[in-house]
């Protein structure tokens, strides 16, 4: 039996990963990085928002959102990194290190989001 | 003719002109590639502000206002900014994409492209209205 190739499941990692990225990231992105701060639209707040995220639909839904498109990034820098800059020699240290961020990103919105009280 | 002929292996020698490390500047297709697959940056960095907003959360109100502090700064607002155009991005090229990899067909023949990708957009436009519907408070 030939060796598997670990690809397929990387790959619908990164697809799904890039789903969440296109559909949810640019509203987050444009409220928490963006109006709040400027005050263009007023600050939910400490009390709103640790009462939305004690809501477990909330702390799957946040688990979802910071793992996927970490995985989306690990797959598209990965080959950005062979193709943009040809370094392919490097493969296993781009290798670990994109998918290394990603599982550790994980670890850490899991960690955070089960220990919020 | 008395001389053995001298066989050489055949070897031809392979035709690669060394391809320049910005090979995808010149050429729009290619830069709209790059800038499409650097969005991913934009998307970590995403992720690292929501993980780090979410351990302030979790630590408490102290916590909490420090970093709202720190998010007002000028620098953080700019790459919010720029990571939103890159995000944007990613979503239209993503979107667009749907016709290619799902073609649909109806009796027989292909919908137009705009007509497979526009569903999409909808759904953004919903999600979007969605999310802030629940984060500014109902």
């Amino acid at each position: 039996m030939p060796k598997r190739s670990n690809e397929p499941l990387l790959w619908s990692l990164f697809s799904a990963g890039g789903v969440v990225a296109a559909f949810l990231i640019p509203v987050h992105l444009f409220l928490f990085g963006v109006a709040f701060p400027l005050g263009w639209l007023p600050d939910p707040g400490y009390q709103r928002l640790l009462a939305l995220v004690r809501h477990p639909l909330t702390r799957i839904y946040l688990f979802v959102l910071c793992s996927l498109p970490l995985f989306h990034w690990a797959h598209r820098f990965r080959y950005t990194l062979y193709d943009g800059l040809q370094i392919k020699h490097l493969n296993e240290l781009i290798f670990t290190f994109c998918y290394g961020g990603a599982m550790a990103g994980t670890a850490a919105a899991g960690y955070l989001l089960w220990t919020i009280r | 003719m008395n001389e053995t002929p001298a066989y050489t292996e055949f070897h031809p020698r392979w035709y690669r002109p060394r391809v320049s490390t910005y090979w995808w500047l010149w050429r729009w297709p290619y830069l709209k590639f790059i800038i499409r697959e650097l969005s991913s940056l934009s998307v970590v960095s995403f992720v690292v502000m929501a993980l780090l907003q979410l351990s302030a959360l979790r630590r408490g109100p102290q916590a909490y206002a420090e970093f709202q502090e720190l998010v007002k700064h000028p620098f953080l607002i700019a790459l919010a900014a720029v990571s939103l155009f890159f995000v944007v991005f990613h979503a239209i090229t993503w979107f667009n994409l749907t016709p290619s990899a799902m073609p649909v067909r109806v009796k027989g023949k292909r919908l137009p492209d705009f007509l497979v990708a526009a569903p999409n957009y909808v759904v953004w436009l919903v999600l979007s209205g969605a999310v802030a519907w629940v984060v500014l408070g109902g």
